[in-house]
Parts: structure tokens; C-alpha cells; sequence
């Protein structure tokens, strides 16, 4: 391996990026959601998407949902960086434990008339989007799904007259009866 | 104020300002010394300082330097250090020592003052955002706005910069909180952080894995680090019975000299870019690694693909995040360093026979008989590693204390000085600080009034932080900063000449000061030496002097530091200084397939 005249051994790693969903609970403090960006920004790791609000009021705890890629190494310095944080209750894996449900919820505003209207109607009707704003020549569809049945319904609206969309990112939670 | 409501306050010794709170807490945490600086936003907190004989507070001349004597006060006692600076310009000055602290697992807790908290985010005087600034180089932070919180998370701030991992926080408390009254509560040992409970008890499972990789070892090799240091004095004698148990090898980082004796019969010295051959050679060919309280820090890895491409790997730290960031290992065990060894000790005597290593220690004694610290004798110009020595030999004995700046003569030093004990190195590892060994004396010599405390320094270092000398002569601290002058920031100009062609960009300072006249300037002790004859009588004069001395040893100003680890290669590819000429140097470091 060639590398710079260098005081670092500059390594180039070649294991494929995986994505994970992570749920973190921490206590909702002043500062924590800066914190956790602060972690990501500072330590290079990538945020697809990320999700928070407050969850259990009287607790104090706020459940934060991001989406991130890394390699599988990356992936678990992640987790480890995030559970080491001392407002952080917990962290789970809902990629990991493979059986997490994952919404997104996207409003998608679409203008036009005639044919593409129609179609736009009839393609909302397909995604169960329901219409929550119109006018005589636009209306705003409330979409909820998986993020790729989302951006799925994004592209086809394109050719239809897409004029802007308002994406929350990605919510999740584990099956079943037991919580995180 | 009604006058009941006036009597009630003096009837209740908790109800108190915030000001009395913070001194009061410090109090109640034990903490007998504060190194600070006041400024607008703390006068309050002075105020209450000044009333009282409990808290000595030390007076630097330069917030950093608060930070760094109380990384030395802490490295050296084990409990946790303690800074008191104002706001904006105070704060600030503070990120260097905090950001040391984080990278090297010291536990500080700093208190900064903030404007008043209406004036918050307003861009008022001295303000700056310090939670947002320290954020990342702190373990975690708080700002404050109400006084009924302050004595819960000063508390919290001390479990946090003392427990699990160690590391520095900053508690930031507004003005008009240090002024207001409210309730303060003393700590509780029933208090149990809601979020914050590092495991400290290793896996039982994990452990006896661990001790079956170890009793079947053939060529084993235990790497100790600065965690054994922070888990205080125990973790280092149970390492040491482990050594003695099963007679294995052992080296450390940096950070961690001092847990095992250098004149312990399994020391193979420090590991890593400038360890011995021995210690890498050994981590390179090893069957079996425990690695204690070490991260594998890319200074200790070398290139991460070749590193000890054949062995186990058992891992014990405290920090989760720590396993497998660098290197895959194979056996993780999360938990305190003491406690795992103490768990694995026991499993190992009740359930093994030490194994017979026997070749594995004469594989050793070659590598050893390389003599990779190899210097050559000289006359008529000091050696900088010859003066370590000398150094070394005048104090063997005492209760001396060792703090360094960084560079060469921080790499000196590790080679050279034998460390016997824990808790008495402090040197800037993870951050390499330049500037940090001065005021880490001044640290050090407040927490041992009586001890031998030497900051080995190099002239660059030195220079950053040498307004402290005024802080050491006004609190009669008796520091020796022994100067190796090569008149170069040595570490960077060795780096011009392997790795940028001989061009010394920057690395020479041209107007140096006369340092025995800038002691005397400061009230302290000059001591000037050039010849190698008359070393060892200044070094006594230097010990026997009961005040700050500068000690300038003027050194041969083109030694470099051997041996090394060159930039993309493994712990076997070493250039020990034998082999260590121009031409070796050249194609060690020079591009084409030297690189490879």
C-alpha cells in the first residue's frame, strides 16, 4: 500500500455499508438532541434520518429514531458512542432485532389540472394518501408508510406536477408485547 | 422580605446562595484545593472563597493553566481535579486542558461562570456559549439556571467526572444563579444516577474464556494502559500478581507506565511508534494479547492490517465504546480494570498452571539483545537521552514525581525514566498537549508538598505555558522543568527531515530566551549546563535547590528519537537506531517501495 509521508497510518477500508435503525431513549434534557448530532457530526458517522420528541412527558423521556450507514464496525462504535452518553437510557438496534415496524409520514403537495390531476388522484387512492388540502388546481396528500413506499409515491407525483414535499423521517418500534 | 421569612433563612444551614452552594459542595466532595482565575461572572463564587479556610484556591496566570495543575493534581492522587474560571475569554482558554482530559480519562470538574441569564444569547460581555463549546470536549455538561438544581448537579457532576470512565465535565452557572438563595442538599450515597451507570463488574463467562486463552498461551504478551492507572493503586498490584502468576510479558502505552515496574523481571518497556523492539515485536508475533485498560490507539498499532495478525485478543476496559473500535478482539470483557483482574486472578489460581513459555522467553531476549534504546556515547555535547538517564540515576529512590511536556523529550522520558510506581507520570497522551508538564507540576507539587516533582520539557513546550512559573514561585512550589534545549521543536523537525526532504520549516526558534535569567526574573532558580561532565553535579544542585528551578541542559540540537515505527508500517517493520542512518532512514521514509 502507497501512501503520503504521513504521522497516521491511513488505511482505506473496504467492508461494504449496512443501515440501521436505531431507538434511543434519553432523558429530555436541554441540550441532549444537540448532543447526539454533535456525536455524529463530530465523530464522521452519517444520519439518513432522524426523529424526536418526547414520549413519556412525566418521565421526562424522549424517544429519538435515526436512520444511519456505516460499516458493521462503524455501526457498533455508533451504539457504543450513543449508550456512553450520560442522558442516554438506552439504545436499541431495531435493524439488528428484525422485527421493528418503521413509518414515515410525508405531505406531498402536487399542482396541475385535467389528466394529471385525475392520475394524481387515482395514484393516492392506490397508496392510501388521503387528501388533506386542495384547491382547483393543487392538493396536498397526507402519505404514510415505509420510506421506500414513500419515495415511491414522490416519483410518481413527479411528472404529475410535484411542486414540494414535507418528509418527518423515520419513526419505529419493536413488535409485539414487550417495549424497548 | 417579611421577618419571618428573613429568620427562616438563618435558622436553615441549607438555605444558601448559589455562590456558598458551589464552595460548600466542594467541601462536601473533599476537595482541599481549586485552581482558577476570577473574572466578572464568578465574583460571587470568590466572594464565598474568600470566607472560608477549607477550599485553598491556587491562583494561575492563565485559565489553561488551571486546567492542566489540575490534571496533574488529579493523575497524581486519583481523585478528581478541580477549576473555578469566569466566562467568555475563561471558558474558552479552558478547551485545551478540558479537551486532554477527555482524550486521556482524567476526571476534572470545572466551574465556569455565565453571564446572568437574561442576558443569555444576547452577545453580552464575556459571554460565549460554554456548554456548547465544551460539549465535545467534556464527558458531559451542565448550565444552570435555577438554584434549587445547582447542589444536585454539582453532585452529579462529580459522580459523572469519577465514575465509569473517567473524564472532565463543566458545570456553567450563570451569575444571577451564584447570587440567588435556594436550597442546597448534601451528597447522597442514595442517589442513583437515572441514566448513568457504567458496568464495573466483568462477565463471569467472559472471564473464564479469557483465563482458558491465557493458560494455553505459547506466546503470550499482556498490554496494560492508563486504565489500570485510573482504576486506582489495587488494579496496579493485581496486575502485578497476574505478571507474577503467570509469569507472562508484559508492556504498556504511555499512559500506563508505572502499573508494572520498569525493574520488574517481565518489563519488556513501552510499546508503540518509539516502544522497544522488544514490546512490539512481542505484540507482533504474540499468540495470546490481554490488552488492560489500553484502547489500541493508532500510536500503538502501527498500520491496523498487520497488527498481531496472529493472535487472541482478550480486551478489558471500562468504556464500552472502546472494544473493537481499532482492532477486532476476541474476548471483550466491559468492567472496571482492577475488578476483571482481581476476577480473573482468582479464576486463574483455583483453575490453571502457568503455562511454560520458556522459548517464548528466549524468542524475547533476541529481540532484547537488539538493544533497540542504543544511543551513542558522546563527550563533548549532551545526549538528550544521556541526561534522562543521569536524571534518572540522581533521584532513584525518592518519591519523585514525573511530568512532561511533548515530544522528543516526552518520548526520552518514557524510554529512559523507569517508572516503579502508578500515579507518578502525567504526561499528555491522547492530545498531545505541548505546555502541558509545567502547570502539571504546579498540580502535582500542591497535592505532594514534600515530594520530588520534575516536569521533563523541551524547549518549544516549555514556552507555552512558562507564565506558571510566576504560580509556582508565589505558592513556594518547588518544581524542577528540566529543559533538554535543542533549541527545535525536536519531535517536528525529526518529521521535516524523514518524511517532508530536510525542509525545517518553522522548526527552529531563532531568539530563545536566556532561561537562567527568565528564573530569576520570576523569582525562581536558573541552571545552565552544556558539557556532559558537569551534568550530574547541576542535576544535584537542581534537587538540592528548594525552589522553582529552570534547569536549561543544553542538548545536541540534532538527536533524533529511536527507535520508531515508520508512518504505513507494522510493530516488525521498526528502525532501531543502529540501522538508523541517513540512507536506511531515507528508503525507511521516502517513497516508493519502502512504503509498501
Amino acid at each position: 500500500m502507497n501512501q503520503p509521508a504521513s504521522a497516521y497510518f491511513l488505511e482505506e477500508r473496504h467492508d461494504p455499508n449496512e443501515t440501521h435503525t436505531l431507538s434511543v431513549l434519553v432523558a429530555n434534557e436541554p441540550g441532549v438532541l444537540a448532543r447526539v448530532i454533535g456525536l455524529f457530526s463530530g465523530r464522521g458517522y452519517n444520519i439518513e434520518s432522524l426523529t424526536v420528541s418526547e414520549t413519556e412527558s412525566q418521565k421526562h423521556v424522549s424517544r429519538i429514531t435515526i436512520v444511519t450507514t456505516g460499516t458493521p464496525m462503524v455501526i457498533q462504535q455508533i451504539k457504543h458512542q450513543l449508550d456512553r452518553m450520560i442522558p442516554v437510557f438506552h439504545v436499541v438496534d431495531m435493524t439488528l432485532t428484525g422485527r421493528s415496524i418503521e413509518r414515515e409520514l410525508a405531505m406531498v403537495k402536487v399542482r396541475g389540472g385535467g389528466d394529471n390531476r385525475v392520475e394524481a388522484l387515482r395514484l393516492a387512492d392506490a397508496f392510501r394518501a388521503r387528501v388533506i388540502d386542495a384547491t382547483t388546481e393543487s392538493f396536498v396528500f397526507e402519505i404514510t408508510g415505509n420510506s421506500q413506499k414513500i419515495s415511491q409515491f414522490i416519483d410518481l407525483m413527479r411528472p404529475l406536477g410535484l411542486v414540494e414535499v414535507s418528509r418527518t423521517g423515520v419513526a419505529a418500534i419493536g413488535r409485539g408485547p414487550e417495549g424497548m | 422580605m417579611s421577618e419571618s421569612k428573613s429568620r427562616d433563612l438563618r435558622e436553615d444551614p441549607n438555605q444558601m446562595t448559589g455562590a456558598a452552594m458551589i464552595v460548600r459542595a466542594l467541601a462536601d466532595h473533599g476537595v482541599k484545593h481549586v485552581f482558577g482565575y476570577p473574572g466578572g461572572a464568578v465574583l460571587p463564587i470568590y466572594d464565598e472563597i474568600f470566607q472560608q479556610s477549607e477550599v485553598e484556591h491556587i491562583l494561575v496566570r492563565h485559565e489553561q493553566g488551571a486546567g492542566h495543575a489540575a490534571e496533574g493534581y488529579a493523575r497524581s492522587t486519583g481523585k478528581p481535579g478541580v477549576v473555578l474560571v469566569t466566562s467568555g475569554p475563561g471558558a474558552t482558554n479552558m478547551v485545551t486542558p478540558l479537551t486532554d482530559a477527555l482524550m486521556d480519562s482524567i476526571p476534572l470538574v470545572c466551574i465556569t461562570g455565565q453571564v446572568p441569564t437574561h442576558l443569555i444569547g444576547n452577545d453580552a460581555f464575556q459571554e460565549c456559549d460554554t456548554v456548547g463549546i465544551t460539549r465535545p470536549s467534556t464527558k458531559h455538561n451542565w448550565l444552570v439556571r435555577n438554584v434549587n438544581d445547582l447542589a444536585k448537579v454539582l453532585h452529579e457532576a462529580f459522580y459523572v467526572a469519577t465514575s465509569g470512565r473517567p473524564g472532565p465535565v463543566v458545570v456553567d452557572v450563570p451569575k444571577d444563579v451564584q447570587f440567588a438563595t435556594g436550597t442546597y442538599h448534601p451528597p447522597r450515597k442514595s442517589d442513583v444516577h437515572v441514566s448513568y451507570q457504567p458496568r464495573v463488574k466483568g462477565d463471569a463467562v467472559q472471564i473464564r474464556k479469557a483465563v482458558s486463552l491465557l493458560a494455553s498461551a505459547k506466546r503470550p504478551v499482556i498490554y496494560s494502559g492508563g486504565g489500570v492507572i485510573n482504576s486506582g493503586t489495587d488494579a496496579s498490584k493485581l496486575l502485578r500478581e497476574l505478571v507474577d502468576v503467570t509469569g507472562f510479558p508484559i508492556t504498556s502505552t504511555l499512559m500506563g507506565l508505572g502499573a508494572y515496574p520498569a525493574s520488574g523481571p517481565n518489563w519488556l518497556g513501552m510499546l508503540g511508534m518509539h516502544g522497544t523492539y522488544e514490546a512490539n515485536m512481542a505484540m507482533h508475533d504474540c499468540d495470546v494479547m490481554l490488552c488492560v485498560g489500553a484502547r489500541f490507539d493508532d500510536r500503538i498499532t502501527g498500520r491496523t492490517d498487520a497488527f498481531s495478525p496472529g493472535s487472541k485478543k482478550i480486551h478489558i476496559d471500562i468504556d464500552p465504546s472502546s472494544i473493537n473500535k481499532n482492532i477486532r478482539v476476541d474476548v471483550p470483557i466491559i468492567g472496571d480494570a482492577g475488578n476483571v483482574l482481581g476476577d480473573i486472578l482468582q479464576v486463574f489460581k483455583a483453575e490453571a498452571k502457568k503455562p511454560d513459555i520458556k522459548t517464548w522467553w528466549q524468542q524475547i531476549a533476541t529481540w532484547k539483545a537488539r538493544n533497540s534504546l542504543a544511543y551513542k556515547k558522546n563527550n563533548d555535547v549532551i545526549l538528550p537521552q544521556f541526561a534522562i538517564q543521569r536524571l534518572f540515576e540522581a533521584v532513584r529512590g525518592r518519591d519523585a514525581y514525573i511530568t512532561t511536556e511533548v515530544g522528543q523529550h516526552q518520548m526520552w522520558a518514557a524510554q529512559f525514566f523507569g517508572f516503579e510506581q502508578p500515579h507518578h507520570w502525567m504526561t499528555s497522551g491522547g492530545l498531545g498537549t505541548m505546555g502541558y508538564g509545567l502547570p502539571a507540576a504546579i498540580g502535582v507539587q500542591v497535592a505532594h508538598r514534600d515530594s520530588l516533582v520534575i516536569d521533563i520539557a523541551g524547549d518549544a513546550s516549555v514556552q507555552m505555558t512558562m507564565q506558571e512559573m510566576s504560580t509556582a514561585v508565589q505558592y513556594e512550589l518547588p518544581i524542577k522543568i528540566f529543559i533538554l534545549n535543542n533549541q527545535y521543536m525536536g519531535m517536528v523537525r525529526q518529521w521535516q527531515q524523514l518524511l517532508h526532504g530536510n525542509r525545517l520549516s518553522h522548526s527552529y526558534t531563532e531568539a530563545m530566551p536566556d532561561f537562567v535569567k527568565l528564573a530569576q526574573a520570576y523569582g525562581g532558580v536558573g541552571l545552565q549546563v552544556t558539557k556532559p561532565a558537569d551534568l550530574d553535579g547541576a542535576i544535584k544542585e537542581m534537587i538540592s535547590v528548594k525552589k522553582p528551578v529552570l534547569f536549561d541542559c543544553r542538548v545536541a540540537a540534532l538527536e533524533n528519537c529511536f527507535p520508531m515505527i515508520p508512518s504505513g508500517k507494522a510493530h516488525n517493520e521498526m528502525l532501531l537506531p543502529a540501522e538508523a542512518n541517513d540512507e536506511a532512514t531515507a528508503a525507511a521514509f521516502a517513497g516508493g517501495k519502502a512504503l509498501v
